[in-house]
């Protein structure tokens, strides 16, 4: 790759006291495209995009923004710098309402074309557009997630970090959401980090993906190559391997440890 | 007619405090025990202006309302926002302590003392006959004031964006700083709102009650008020007020002497008993 990537991480390590989370994670979202990170419950995948955001500051290594380095900064300078969070767990404003939690998307902007792209972000989720007046505490789970997304899209990020968009959805709302991600990539350019537990979904979405475990990267690849690669298939797939050696399940260990 | 007037003007500040109280609560989960000290000081500093120096009453009571709000976001940036994320006891007690110094330093300061102070008012004892009744003119400003001040915040907790961002730090606040609201900031400009507020209900009160270092004791029934409001709620906070002020100077008028100033606490023990989320409270709790 010889453009500058929009997102790297070098050897990021990050801690919640004791508990170390990360540890050394190094990888590169370039512009324009959708990378998926994917691993199991607890792997680090939600505090890489907390490192990322600024809310887990590392203890060790760099984060740099299309070149320049975020690490280090507050909040809300990274999102100033064109970060936008849609954090797991659906982390709206309950007791305001649809709209305003759309509005308060827009906090940092100053610009008038907030209502247009409110609008724009309406036609994304044609639902929230129903429930405008509604308080955002109302909304179902998955309209919660739905709003969380639209949020984050007020922004206007150059690079938008997604944290597990389809948990908890239907499967028809699933491929929606899948489908309204795809378009926000193509329509306005903007680069995006995926978490996912979801590999398939994943896989599909993402041109290239990382999988982490404990706290490090241990595969990376394009879409592709992973959706064959054994162990992902087996993993995070589902995909029982043929016992081609003549293995025992249980017996096999993954490649990668 | 008078009695309900009076009541209803001593609840507007009782509901003042009570807003600023609750307006800090609801940001930054502080109890703050210092919101009667902080009128104390918004008095003193329109009493400052006005009558030690002479400046023309109008200037006197807008400087003296922001200058106190100064006072407020100075207390949230050097004094708490150190220990944010200590244990809630000590987060009280240094608003415990900010008061009692308050209190200190004013008895202290030139000019300021002990004495009882006069901050004279352009509506100064004013007499206005409505509905068959005398009602004084300092009375009805509260009322007007208060009235106009609610009305004034109630537009901006809902149609400005800091007021919109104050909401939703209260409600959340990590999901504040992944849309780049940034939160200790916006708490800073809480406390001023509040501040700015009490100075407000100090300068109302100085009327009736003069200007001296023990005023701010009023600040004792922002609790009750807020309480029988629905603790975080902040019409409920001004309703409470009016509520215990109502109830203050009837108990005043047909109980015998001493009821007055029980009666307000057994509203709240009642309304507790049958209501303990109190009369306002947010038709949807925050999930946890
Ligand atoms: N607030 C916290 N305090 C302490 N430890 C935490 C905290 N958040 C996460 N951890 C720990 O950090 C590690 C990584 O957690 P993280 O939330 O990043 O995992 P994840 O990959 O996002 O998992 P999931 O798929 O379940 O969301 C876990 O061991 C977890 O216990
Ligand atoms: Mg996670």
């Amino acid at each position: 790759m010889s453009t500058v990537p929009m997102l790297a991480l070098r050897n990021i390590e990050a801690s919640y006291g004791p508990v170390t989370a990360i540890r050394g994670v190094s990888l590169e979202v370039p512009p324009g495209v959708i990378v998926a990170l994917l691993g199991a419950n607890g792997a680090g995948k939600t505090s890489i995009l907390k490192a990322i955001s600024g809310i887990l500051k590392p203890t060790k290594g760099s984060i740099q923004l299309a070149g320049l380095r975020v690490d280090g900064l507050s909040p809300e300078r990274i999102v100033n710098a064109g970060v936008a969070h849609a954090p797991e767990g659906r982390e709206i404003f309950p007791l305001l309402t649809v709209h305003e939690n759309l509005r308060l998307g827009a906090y940092i902007r100053a610009d008038s074309e907030v209502a247009k792209d409110i609008d724009a972000a309406y036609s994304y989720f044609p639902e929230l557009r129903q429930r405008a007046r509604d308080m955002a505490g109302q909304l179902s789970g998955g309209q919660q997630q739905m709003l969380s997304i639209a949020r984050s899209l007020l922004i206007q990020p150059k690079l938008l970090l997604l944290d597990e968009p389809s948990l908890g959805l239907s499967p028809r709302l699933t491929e929606e959401i899948v489908a309204i991600i795809t378009r926000i990539n193509r329509e306005h350019g903007t680069t995006i980090l995926l978490v996912e537990q979801n590999a398939r979904i994943a896989l599909r979405t993402a041109s290239y993906a990382y999988v982490m475990e404990v706290g490090r990267i241990v595969l990376e690849g394009s879409s592709e190559t992973l959706s064959e690669h054994q162990d992902v298939k087996e993993y995070y797939l589902g995909i029982k391997a043929d016992s081609v050696r003549g293995e025992k399940r249980w017996k096999r260990r993954k490649s990668w440890n | 007619m008078q009695i309900v007037i009076s009541g209803l003007a001593v609840g507007c500040v009782y509901g003042l405090i009570a807003l600023g109280f609750v307006l800090i609560y609801k940001a930054t989960e502080t109890v703050n025990f210092a919101q009667g000290e902080l009128m104390m000081i918004g008095a003193y500093f329109a009493y400052t202006m006005a009558e030690l120096w002479h400046w023309p009453f109008l200037l006197s009571v807008l400087l003296a309302i922001l200058a106190t709000a100064l006072v407020g976001a100075a207390i949230e940036r050097v004094l708490l926002r150190p220990i944010e994320g200590e244990p809630t006891i000590a987060v009280i007690m240094v608003t415990l302590a900010i008061g009692m110094i308050a209190r200190g330093v004013a008895s202290a300061m030139p000019g300021w003392g002990t004495d009882t102070h006069h901050l004279r008012v352009p509506y100064q004892g004013g007499l206005v006959d409505l509905f068959q009744a005398r009602l004084s003119m300092e009375h009805i400003v509260i009322v007007c004031s208060t009235a106009g001040l609610c009305l004034a915040l109630f537009y901006f907790f809902r149609a400005a964006k800091l007021g919109l961002a104050m909401r939703a730090v209260s409600q959340n606040q990590l999901a504040a700083y992944y849309i780049g609201i940034p939160v200790s900031g916006t708490n800073a400009r809480v406390w001023a709102l509040s501040g700015g507020i009490a100075a407000v209900a100090g300068i109302l009160m100085a009327p009736i009650t003069f200007v001296h270092i023990n005023m701010g004791s009023v600040g004792v029934m922002a609790i009750p008020a807020a309480v029988i409001g629905g603790f975080g709620s902040i019409p409920g906070a001004v309703a409470g007020g009016l509520i215990l002020g109502l109830c203050e100077s009837l108990a005043g008028l047909y109980l015998p002497e001493g009821f007055k100033d029980a009666a307000p606490h057994v509203l709240v023990l009642l309304v507790l008993m049958i209501k303990p989320s109190g009369l306002f409270a947010d038709q949807i709790r925050k999930k946890v």
